[in-house]
């Protein structure tokens, strides 16, 4: 150790020394190669995800049970087998879809990603407070899901392969009445490793953050983003353990006899459902609030101007994180719980539409009279802001306990959960992807491709999601194989949309492709003087250790 | 506070909220007694004093999950006053040619009449073992309080059902699945 450390001065004056291949990507402890690490991960499994979400707009774009059951036909099964194969396969794909895109997608992206690259660059520190740690988390990440995807393919139930239970894992049909098969054990064990990555990554991010700010920085010149991880990282420290006592529980119910959700032994399934959405619902804030402070910095940089009302801004995601915390049952109202109970679930949701409404206006207010540049990463997050608002405001509608005994489990579900996810997340994530870029790699991305998976993005993204309100509304119920006719139209036209996702998606990847090999140099700040935090003050891609004298921030400066 | 410290607090925050994961098993049980959430009823040492001129009719309900026995209520519903005793009896039939050891799991219907339903004693209390071919008679002592006259939530109801549900103690899933493994 003491040698390679005298050998660093002497051979690299610049302090960019960079280990061999092996060493820099495999036993990585520097924050910006561990974010990469993670972006890369997210874009594998992000593709796994989201092939098992065109299974499902294949399956579902006519009606019948077509496609899966011509599937299982060539997988030797034939007449009624193929077709019981086809249904398990089914809940399989809707199962794994979910699970992959939330555990493996969302949040390696924003927070291992984004987080990882930005949160030390921001706040002047020149590493993660633990960065053999942030290894470990990354590793573990990718043996979760790798154990997430072998659980598909050994027993399930029967002779089905895999879990199909939905990816809330419900008992009975995750205990071992419905799933008795190894599958499920696996998945447990998956989503135990992911949510200790998760936890060692939130306790290096909230010590980072609140013991390695560059001097001069107070929490309240903090940037937002970096405000916005705090937050998550709090949530995840708080929320995933509770996962991974229902998930124990679970465990030892199916394996050691225990009975915490069986009736017949004293047991409540409901407490599962409990334990569950008290993880639940702080996990959807957990994937949207990185994508809040990414489109705040946006904003601001392309109107150039200071984002409006910052300290409301912060304080409006400390609010959405600690509410987040009380109102899981609203995802519950159909288990018959009291109307007292309702109520109060009803009122405290409804709640969060302040903050939330507060970073919305705020975001507007911060364009308004702004010198607007509709560059790439803008577009995106003003995509990000109609999108998270459509969703936003179904989740008002569901939040009413009368509607959601109407539309708990159907397609209005899905298309809400979508917009302010699929939509919401995944727009703030693109629109940091192209905010970012140049920063992280150096190059330049072609904006002519950048603006074209926008608009095919956008496009196709609302195609596929605005329909299914129309299918729930009219009584499509979620995870189904198969539909009444009547509902074949929407079905028909959101799988379209699908295909012009499809699209964008492959514009997506022919843009990273164009950029790494043309390999324009990037420059330190693309954006001008609205790009105000510390990362533009670096050169692109930033050197392998940065900041050897830690920035100063002076007290009038603007964060 | 250095590194190290404040990384333990926050590692003993998650571990804090691990175990208040597995609190949460005794604190829902609480709950549910103490509330009579979910119509859990309750447990009572003596009868009340008054009994009042309201009735309700009580109506009984019996169910079998995964168990060989048949189980019924020897009357459908009675009357009671508030406050007054009632007295119900149930019948569990052992169809099979071994023994079997019951447990039931019950509640009342309006849920929001958990809290005032009492049980002074019941067979739903504790393991039962019904012999191959035995007949049982099981009775349930109850009354329902009068505190319920005062409760404005609580005055429409005409009805309550006592449902009971029987179990096979031995035959649920989780054990039979470890002993297949050892």
């Amino acid at each position: 150790m003491a040698m390679d450390q005298v050998s660093t001065v002497h051979d690299d004056h610049a302090h960019d020394h960079k280990p061999g291949f092996f060493t820099r990507w495999f036993l990585s402890t520097n924050h910006k190669d561990i974010g990469t690490l993670y972006l890369v991960f997210a874009i594998i499994a992000g593709i796994v995800g989201y092939t098992l979400s065109g299974i499902i707009r294949l399956e579902l774009a006519q009606p019948g049970i077509g496609p899966l059951t011509s599937l299982m036909e060539f997988f030797g099964y034939s007449g009624d087998q193929a077709i019981e194969h086809a249904k398990h396969f089914y809940n399989v794909v809707i199962t794994y879809h979910g699970l992959i895109m939330i555990f493996f997608m969302v949040m390696p992206a924003l927070i291992g990603g984004f987080g990882n690259w930005f949160v030390p660059l921001m706040i002047g520190a020149p590493d993660m407070a633990f960065p053999r740690m942030n290894n470990i988390s990354f590793w573990l990440t990718v043996a979760a899901f790798i154990m997430a995807c072998i659980s598909m393919l050994i027993p399930g139930t029967g002779q089905f392969l895999g879990f199909g239970g939905g990816w809330v894992l419900y008992p009975p049909l995750s205990s071992a009445t419905g799933h008795p098969g190894p599958s499920m054990d696996l998945l447990i064990l998956s989503l135990h490793t992911a949510g200790i990555a998760s936890i060692l990554g939130a306790i290096n991010f909230i010590v980072t953050i609140l013991n390695m700010r560059a001097p001069g920085m107070t929490l309240h010149k903090m940037p937002l983003f970096a405000w916005s991880m705090l937050v998550t990282a709090v949530l995840l420290l708080l929320a995933l353990p509770v996962l991974a006592g229902a998930l124990t529980m679970l465990l030892t119910d199916r394996n050691f006899g225990s009975q915490f959700f069986d009736p017949s032994g004293g047991g409540d399934p409901i407490m599962f459902q409990h334990l569950f959405w008290f993880f639940g619902h702080p996990e959807v804030y957990i994937m949207i609030l990185p994508a809040f402070g990414i489109i705040s910095h946006i904003v601001s940089t392309f109107s150039n101007k200071p984002v409006f009302g910052y300290l409301g801004m912060a304080y409006a995601m400390v609010s959405i994180g600690a509410i987040g915390f009380i109102v899981w049952a609203h995802h519950m109202y159909t288990v018959g719980m009291p109307a007292d109970m309702k109520a109060y679930f009803v009122a405290a949701t409804m709640v969060i539409a302040v903050p939330t409404g507060i970073k919305i206006f705020s975001w507007i207010a911060t364009m308004w009279g702004g010198s607007i540049d509709f560059a790439v990463p803008m577009v995106w997050a003003i995509g990000f802001i109609f999108l998270f608002t459509v969703g936003g405001v179904t989740g008002v509608v569901l939040a009413n306990a009368g509607i959601d005994h109407i539309l708990h489990d159907t397609y209005y579900v899905v298309a809400h959960f979508h917009y302010v996810l699929s939509l919401g997340a995944v727009f703030g994530l693109f629109a940091g992807w192209y905010y970012w870029f140049e920063k992280m790699f150096g190059v330049k991305y072609n904006k002519t491709i950048g603006y074209a998976h926008f608009w095919t993005m956008f496009v196709g993204s609302n195609l596929l999601f605005f329909p299914q309100h129309f299918l729930g509304l009219n009584g499509m119920p979620r995870r189904y194989i198969d539909y009444a006719d009547a509902f074949s139209t929407w079905h028909f036209w959101s799988s379209m949309g699908y295909a012009v996702t499809l699209v964008a998606t492959l514009i997506f990847f022919v843009g990273v492709i164009e950029a790494a090999v043309r390999r324009r140099k990037g420059v330190g700040n693309p954006w001008g003087e609205g790009a105000t935090t510390l990362e533009w003050t670096l050169p692109s891609p930033p050197p392998f250790h940065q900041f050897n004298e830690l920035p100063e921030v002076k007290p009038q400066e603007h964060h | 506070m250095n590194n190290r410290t404040l990384a333990l607090g926050f590692g003993a925050a998650a571990l804090g909220m691990l175990g208040l994961a597995f609190a949460s098993k005794p604190l829902y049980d609480t709950f549910c007694r103490v509330t009579g959430f979910g119509g859990t009823t309750q447990v009572a040492e003596a009868a009340p004093e008054e009994v009042l001129d309201r009735t309700v009719n009580v109506r009984f309900d019996s169910n079998v999950m995964n168990a060989p026995v048949q189980f019924r209520a020897l009357q459908t519903s009675m009357d009671v006053h508030l406050g007054e005793h009632g007295l119900a009896f149930f019948e569990v039939t052992n169809t099979s040619d071994r023994d079997v050891s019951l447990m039931a799991s019950y509640n009342v219907t309006p849920h929001r009449a958990g809290i005032y339903y009492n049980k002074l004693e019941c067979f739903c209390f504790e393991e039962r073992i019904v012999e191959a071919g035995e007949t049982k008679k099981l009775p349930v002592v109850y009354f329902v309080s009068p505190e319920m006259d005062a409760d404005s939530n609580l005055a429409d109801v005409r009805t309550i059902t006592l449902s009971y549900t029987f179990y096979e103690t031995d035959n649920f899933r989780g054990a039979a699945k470890s002993a297949a493994l050892n």
